[in-house]
C-alpha cells in the first residue's frame, strides 16, 4: 500500500557491497550501513555504533555480526543490538531483494529519535 | 691446579645428559671440547618424527641451544668428524666436513689433546646391500639431514616405500605420508615391530597403520632396487615392483665402533665398557649406543641416560658409581596410534600370562608373568597403565593378591575403580614416572610445590619429565591435577578465540603442516566453530597466511582492520589521520611545499608532529583521502604505514653528517633500513631507531629494534618498549659494516615474522622464545641467518609497492564512496 511505496528506496546492487562487507548510504544527515554477510544475506543499519557513534560501516562483518572499529562492540546486523556485556542497540531497517537489487525501506526515518549513548554494564 | 681436558666425540643426546649432570656435580672440574660430526647442536633425536610429520620444528626439539655451551665454556665443533684417537699422545684429530647445504668445509683439520676422552658416536643405520642401495633417492633415517631430505622428496608428493617396519620404519612411514606421499612399508617378518610387539597387537597396529591409507606388506624380502640415475622402484624376490621416487631403509642400526677399534680398544658388538663405562683404556669412556655393556647394546635413551649418570659421577670423582642394564620401555610416536611395550615376552613354560581383549574399543592389553612377577607388557589402544606395569616390572613386586584384577590396570586395584587422580596419589615417591629422564614421581612434585609450577610445558622444561618420547605425558598430567586439582587448566594453551580451541603457536604450524592456503580452507581443515570466523582470529589468520606465503596468498582484506584497510588511521569521529614517511625523519622544502599545500586544499583542521619524527594530518574526510594521497604522492611522498601492523617508523639522529659526537651516518643508515624495510607485515607493529653515538638521541635503546653507532662499527638491539610497558632493549651483537647490520635486522625481522604470534611485539616474543635462541639463530648460526635473510627479501619483493599510490590509480575505490545519496526526501 501507498505509505510502503514511498519508503522502498532502491540503494544499488549486490555487487556493489562485497561479501563480509559493507558500504554507505547517505540520505541527508542520515547515514545507513548496508552489510552482506558471506552467505549473500544483506541488512541495513544507521552507520552508528550505540556506542560512541562509530562508524560500523567500517567494521569487520563476521557471521551475522559486524565489529565496530573504534572500541570492538558487537552488533547483531539482524536486530541491530550490542551482543555479550555490551548494552545499546542501533536502529535496523526492512531491506528488500529482488533480482540483486537492494532496496531499503525508509520510511521509520523521520519518526526515530537520537538513541543516548548508554554505559558498559559492570 | 690447571682444569683437565676433557674431549667428547659425538654431540648426541647421551653425552649430552652426562655434561649435564657433571656440570650439576662439578662445574669447574674440566675444559670441555666436544667434535660432532653433524653440524648442529644437540637436539632430541627421538623427536625427528614429529618434525618430519610437521607437528613439530627443529627449534622445538633443540635440547641444548647454542647458549648453553657457551654459559659453560665447551667448545663445540660442529661439522667435525674425529678421524683418529692418539692413545699415545692422548690427542683427537678431526677433519671439518662440507656443510648439508654443500658449501666446502670451512676450516682445517683440528688436533686437540686430552686428560680424558669421551667416545659417544652413537651409531648407523645398516643399508642392506641389494643392488641399487646407492641410487640417489635412498635414504636412511637417522639425522636431521635425512629427515630434511625426506621433506625435500616429499615435495613431489610421489610414492615413497619404506623398507623395515619396526619402530623407526613406521614413523617414517607416518610423517611421509602425513605430507602427502603414498606410503608403502616392506617388512620381512610376519608381524610389525615383532622386537617389542607380539603377534596379536602385531596385527592391531597392521590395521591401524593401514586405515591410514599406507600400504604394509609383510613377509617381504628385498631383492633390488630399480632406477637408473634415480630410484624408480623396489623389486621383492617374489618378483613383485613397486613403484617408489623414494626409498627409506629403516631396517637396524650397527654401532660406531670403527674409530675406538682403529685406536686399539676392546671392540665387540659396540665399544666393550665395564660397568664404571670405561673401555680397555681407563681414561677412555664409551657411552651410549656406541657402547657395548655387560654383553648388550642399546637403542633406547632410557639406559643410554642411565649410563650418561654413571659417566658424569665417575668424571666427577664417584668411582662406586655403576651401569647395570635395566629393561626398557617403547612408545611408538605416531599421533593417534597408541601402543606401550616394556621387557620381554617371549612365551616360555615357566612363564604365564594374562590378556585382556577389547575389540569393541580396539584396546589389546598383555601381561608376562614370571613367578608372580610382571616381566614383559603389550598394551595397545588405552596404554595409560603403561608406566604403571612398567614400575611394578621394574621394581619386581609380587603382584600375587592384585593378580584377579591387575589386567585391569592401576585404577582397578582395591576393588572399586579409583578415579586416575587417586591412582596417581596412591604412587610412591620414588617410582619412576619418566623412563627417557629417568624421574621419579618424588621430583615432579617437589617441582610443582617448590617452584609453583602450573603446566605440562614447565614441569617438562624444569624436570624433563616427558619432554623426551612422550610415553609418560598423561601421568605427568595427573600429577598435575591430583597436586593442583582445580588450579590445573590442561589446555593451558590459550586458544586464538572462542571460534578454535587452537592456540596461535597450533595454528601457524598446521598452516605450513597442512598448507593451508586461504582462510576458508583453514577453517574448514582446523575445523573452527564459526562460519566465517571473528575480529580477533581473521586479522590473525590473514597475517599468518600472508607471512608464510608470500606472493602466493591474496591478502583479505575484509579481514583487516579498517586501518590497514583504507591505510590511514580512523579517528574518534570516523576521520582519518594521514601520515606520510619521511624517511628517517628527514624532510625537504618540496615535501614541507606539498604537505601545507594539501592542508589548505582539503581544509584538514589538524596538523602536527608525531613522536615518530614525522608530520600526521588529522581530520581527513574518507572521501577525500585518494585525493590527498594523489597530491602528497605527486610530491613523492608514500604512506608512512601509521596504521600497520608492519614497519611504522625508523627514527636517526643527525649522526657524523653533523654532530661532533657523531661515529657513523646514523641518518643515512636509519633511511637505507626504512627503505629497504618498508611495506612489511608484521605480528604487530615494528618501530627501528638508529643513534650515532652512545649519547643515543634517537632513542634506540627502547625501540623494537634500534643501532647504537660506535668507533668500532654498530651494536644492535633489539626487544625494548616504551608505550604500554617500558623495558630497555637487550644487546643482540656487534657488528662492524652497514651490510652486517642490514643482514642481522632482516634476519631477526623475519624470524619474527614467522615465529611472533599476531599484536605479539618483538619484546614479547623475545620473552616466550628467549634471547638466546633468537641469537644463536640470527647471529651465530650464519647459515640460518643468511637463509631468513632471503626469506625476507624474497618477501618484500611483493610487498613494496606504496597502498596510497594503488588507491589513487583507483583499487578499492568503493571503500571510499558512498554507494548511493537519496534525497533525504524519499522517505516522506
Ligand atoms: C600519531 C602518534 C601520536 C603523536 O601524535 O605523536 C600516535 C598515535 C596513535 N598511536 Fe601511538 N602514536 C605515535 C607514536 C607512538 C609512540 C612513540 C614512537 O613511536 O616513538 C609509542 C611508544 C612506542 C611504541 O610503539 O610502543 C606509541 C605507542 C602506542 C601504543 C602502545 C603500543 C604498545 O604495544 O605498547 C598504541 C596502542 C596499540 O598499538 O595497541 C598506540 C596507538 C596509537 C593509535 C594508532 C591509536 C589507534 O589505534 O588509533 C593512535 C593513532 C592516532 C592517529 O590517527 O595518528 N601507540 N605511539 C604517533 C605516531 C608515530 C608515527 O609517526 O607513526
Ligand atoms: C627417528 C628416531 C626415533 C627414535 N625414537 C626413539 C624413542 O621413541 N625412544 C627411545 O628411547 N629412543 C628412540 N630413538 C633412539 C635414540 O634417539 C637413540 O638411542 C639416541 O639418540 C642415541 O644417542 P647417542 O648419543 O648414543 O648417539 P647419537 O644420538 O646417534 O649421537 C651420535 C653423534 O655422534 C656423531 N658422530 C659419529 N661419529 C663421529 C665421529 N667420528 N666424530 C664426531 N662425531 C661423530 C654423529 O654425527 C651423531 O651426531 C629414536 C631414534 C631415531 C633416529
Ligand atoms: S597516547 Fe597515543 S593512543 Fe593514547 S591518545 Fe595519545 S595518540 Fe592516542
Ligand atoms: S564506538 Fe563502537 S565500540 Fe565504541
Amino acid at each position: 500500500m501507498s505509505a510502503e511505496r514511498r519508503g522502498w528506496v532502491h540503494v544499488g546492487t549486490m555487487d556493489d557491497v562485497p561479501r563480509r562487507g559493507s558500504r554507505c548510504v547517505r540520505s541527508g544527515e542520515l547515514t545507513i550501513a548496508v552489510f552482506r554477510t558471506h552467505d549473500d544475506r544483506v541488512f541495513a543499519l544507521e552507520d552508528k555504533c550505540p556506542h560512541k557513534h562509530g562508524r560500523l560501516s567500517e567494521g569487520i562483518v563476521h557471521g551475522d555480526c559486524v565489529t565496530c572499529p573504534l572500541h570492538n562492540w558487537v552488533i547483531s546486523l539482524e536486530t541491530g543490538a550490542a551482543q555479550g556485556a555490551d548494552q545499546g542497540s542501533t536502529i535496523t531497517y526492512p531491506v528488500r531483494l529482488s533480482d540483486g537489487q537492494i532496496f531499503i525501506d525508509l520510511a521509520l526515518t523521520e519518526t526515530v529519535a537520537e538513541p543516548a549513548l548508554p554505559r558498559r554494564k559492570d | 691446579m690447571s682444569k683437565k681436558k676433557l674431549v667428547v666425540i659425538g654431540n648426541g643426546m647421551a653425552p649430552g645428559r652426562a655434561l649435564e649432570r657433571l656440570f650439576e656435580v662439578a662445574p669447574d672440574a674440566y675444559e670441555v671440547t666436544i667434535f660432532n660430526a653433524e653440524p648442529r647442536v644437540n637436539y632430541d633425536r627421538i623427536m625427528l618424527s614429529p618434525v618430519l610429520s610437521g607437528e613439530k620444528t627443529f627449534e622445538q626439539i633443540v635440547i641444548h641451544g647454542d647458549g648453553w655451551y657457551v654459559k659453560h665454556g665447551v667448545t663445540l665443533f660442529k661439522g667435525a668428524k674425529v678421524t683418529s684417537i692418539d692413545r699415545r699422545a692422548r690427542t683427537v684429530t678431526a677433519e671439518f666436513l662440507p656443510s648439508p647445504a654443500g658449501l666446502p668445509a670451512r676450516q682445517l683439520p683440528v688436533t686437540a689433546s686430552f686428560d680424558r676422552l669421551i667416545i659417544a658416536t652413537g651409531s648407523s643405520p645398516v643399508i642392506i646391500p641389494v643392488p641399487g642401495h646407492a641410487l640417489p633417492g635412498v635414504l636412511s633415517y637417522r639425522d636431521l639431514d635425512d629427515v630434511n631430505a625426506m621433506l625435500l622428496a616429499a615435495k613431489s608428493r610421489g610414492r615413497a616405500v619404506v623398507i623395515g617396519g619396526g619402530l623407526l620404519g613406521l614413523e617414517a612411514a607416518a610423517g611421509l605420508q602425513q605430507q602427502g606421499m603414498e606410503v608403502a612399508v616392506l617388512h620381512l617378518m610376519p608381524t610389525l615391530m615383532e622386537r617389542q610387539l607380539d603377534a596379536a597387537a602385531g596385527h592391531l597396529l597392521e590395521r591401524a597403520i593401514e586405515a591410514r591409507g599406507i600400504k604394509v606388506i609383510t613377509r617381504a624380502n628385498t631383492k633390488a632396487i630399480l632406477g637408473t640415475d634415480a630410484v624408480e622402484g623396489v623389486q621383492l624376490d617374489d618378483g613383485r615392483i613397486l613403484a617408489a621416487d623414494l626409498v627409506v631403509m629403516a631396517v637396524g642400526i650397527r654401532p660406531n665402533a670403527g674409530l675406538a677399534k682403529d685406536a686399539g680398544l676392546a671392540v665387540n658388538r659396540g665399544i666393550v665398557v665395564d660397568a664404571s663405562m670405561r673401555s680397555s683404556d681407563p681414561e677412555i669412556f664409551a657411552l651410549g649406543e656406541c657402547a657395548e655393556a655387560s654383553g648388550q647394546v642399546f637403542g633406547l635413551v632410557a639406559p643410554l641416560y642411565e649410563m650418561a649418570n654413571v659417566v658424569a659421577a665417575q668424571l666427577a670423582g664417584n668411582e662406586a658409581a655403576t651401569f647395570t642394564p635395566s629393561a626398557t620401555a617403547t612408545k611408538l610416536k605416531v599421533t593417534g596410534i597408541n601402543l606401550f611395550s616394556a621387557g620381554d615376552f617371549a612365551e616360555s613354560k615357566d612363564r604365564e600370562e594374562i590378556v585382556l581383549r577389547d575389540a569393541a574399543r580396539g584396546n589389546y592389553r598383555r601381561l608376562v608373568l614370571k613367578n608372580n612377577r610382571i616381566v614383559g607388557v603389550v598394551l595397545y589402544g588405552d596404554t595409560a597403565d603403561g608406566p604403571w606395569f612398567f614400575d611394578l616390572l621394574k621394581r619386581d613386586v609380587d603382584i600375587s593378591e592384585m593378580r584377579e584384577t591387575l589386567i585391569y590396570g592401576q585404577g582397578y586395584q582395591g576393588g572399586i575403580p579409583l578415579d586416575p587422580a587417586a591412582a596417581v596419589a596412591a604412587l610412591p615417591d620414588d617410582s619412576e614416572v619418566c623412563g627417557c629422564n629417568g624421574v621419579c614421581k618424588g621430583r615432579i612434585t617437589a617441582a610443582i610445590a617448590g617452584l609453583g609450577l602450573k603446566t605440562l610445558e614447565e614441569v617438562r622444561s624444569h624436570t624433563k619429565a616427558s619432554a623426551s618420547c612422550g610415553s609418560c605425558t598423561g601421568l605427568v598430567e595427573q600429577i598435575l591435577r591430583a597436586q593442583l586439582g582445580e588450579a590445573y587448566n590442561p589446555s593451558a594453551v590459550q586458544p586464538m578465540c572462542g571460534c578454535t580451541g587452537l592456540g596461535h603457536d597450533d595454528v601457524r604450524r598446521l598452516i605450513v603442516a597442512k598448507q593451508l592456503k586461504s582462510i576458508p580452507a583453514l577453517m574448514q581443515e582446523l575445523e573452527w566453530h564459526t562460519s566465517c570466523g571473528c575480529a580477533k582470529c581473521r586479522p590473525a589468520l590473514n597475517y599468518y597466511l600472508l607471512s608464510t606465503w608470500p606472493g602466493e596468498y591474496e591478502d583479505d582484506s575484509r579481514s583487516r582492520f579498517v586501518n590497514e584497510r583504507v591505510h590511514a588511521n580512523i579517528q574518534k569521529d570516523g576521520t582519518y589521520s594521514v601520515v606520510p614517511r619521511m624517511w628517517g625523519g628527514m624532510t625537504s622544502a618540496r615535501e614541507l611545499r606539498a604537505i601545507a599545500d594539501v592542508v589548505e586544499k582539503f581544509n584538514i583542521p589538524a596538523v602536527k608532529c608525531t613522536g615518530g619524527q614525522r608530520i600526521d594530518m588529522l581530520g581527513v574526510r574518507k572521501e577525500d583521502l585518494p585525493a590527498v594521497w594523489a597530491d602528497l604522492n605527486a610530491a613523492g611522498m608514500v604512506s608512512g604505514a601509521a596504521y600497520a601492523k608492519g614497519l611504522r617508523t625508523v627514527k636517526t639522529c643527525v649522526g657524523s653528517d653533523w654532530c661532533r659526537f657523531g661515529t657513523q651516518d646514523s641518518t643515512g643508515l636509519g633511511i637505507r633500513l626504512e627503505k629497504f624495510m618498508w611495506g612489511s607485515w608484521t605480528p604487530a607493529k615494528v618501530k627501528l631507531a638508529v643513534s650515532g653515538c652512545p649519547r643515543n638521541c634517537a632513542e634506540a635503546t627502547c625501540k623494537d629494534i634500534g643501532v647504537v653507532c660506535v668507533e668500532s662499527g654498530y651494536d644492535i638491539h633489539f626487544a625494548g618498549a616504551a608505550g604500554l610497558d617500558i623495558k630497555g632493549t637487550e644487546l643482540l651483537c656487534h657488528v662492524a659494516t652497514e651490510n652486517e647490520v642490514i643482514v642481522v635486522i632482516a634476519a631477526l625481522t623475519q624470524l619474527y615474522r614467522e615465529q611472533g604470534r599476531y599484536l605479539e611485539r618483538i619484546y614479547k616474543w623475545a620473552k616466550r622464545v628467549g634471547i638466546d635462541t633468537i641469537r644463536a639463530q640470527v647471529v651465530d648460526d650464519r647459515e640460518r641467518r643468511q637463509t631468513l635473510h632471503d626469506r625476507f627479501v624474497h618477501a618484500q619483493s611483493f610487498l613494496q609497492t606504496d597502498p596510497w599510490a594503488e588507491r589513487v590509480a583507483g583499487k578499492d575505490a568503493h571503500e571510499f564512496r558512498p554507494m548511493a545519496v537519496v534525497a533525504s526526501e524519499a522517505a516522506e
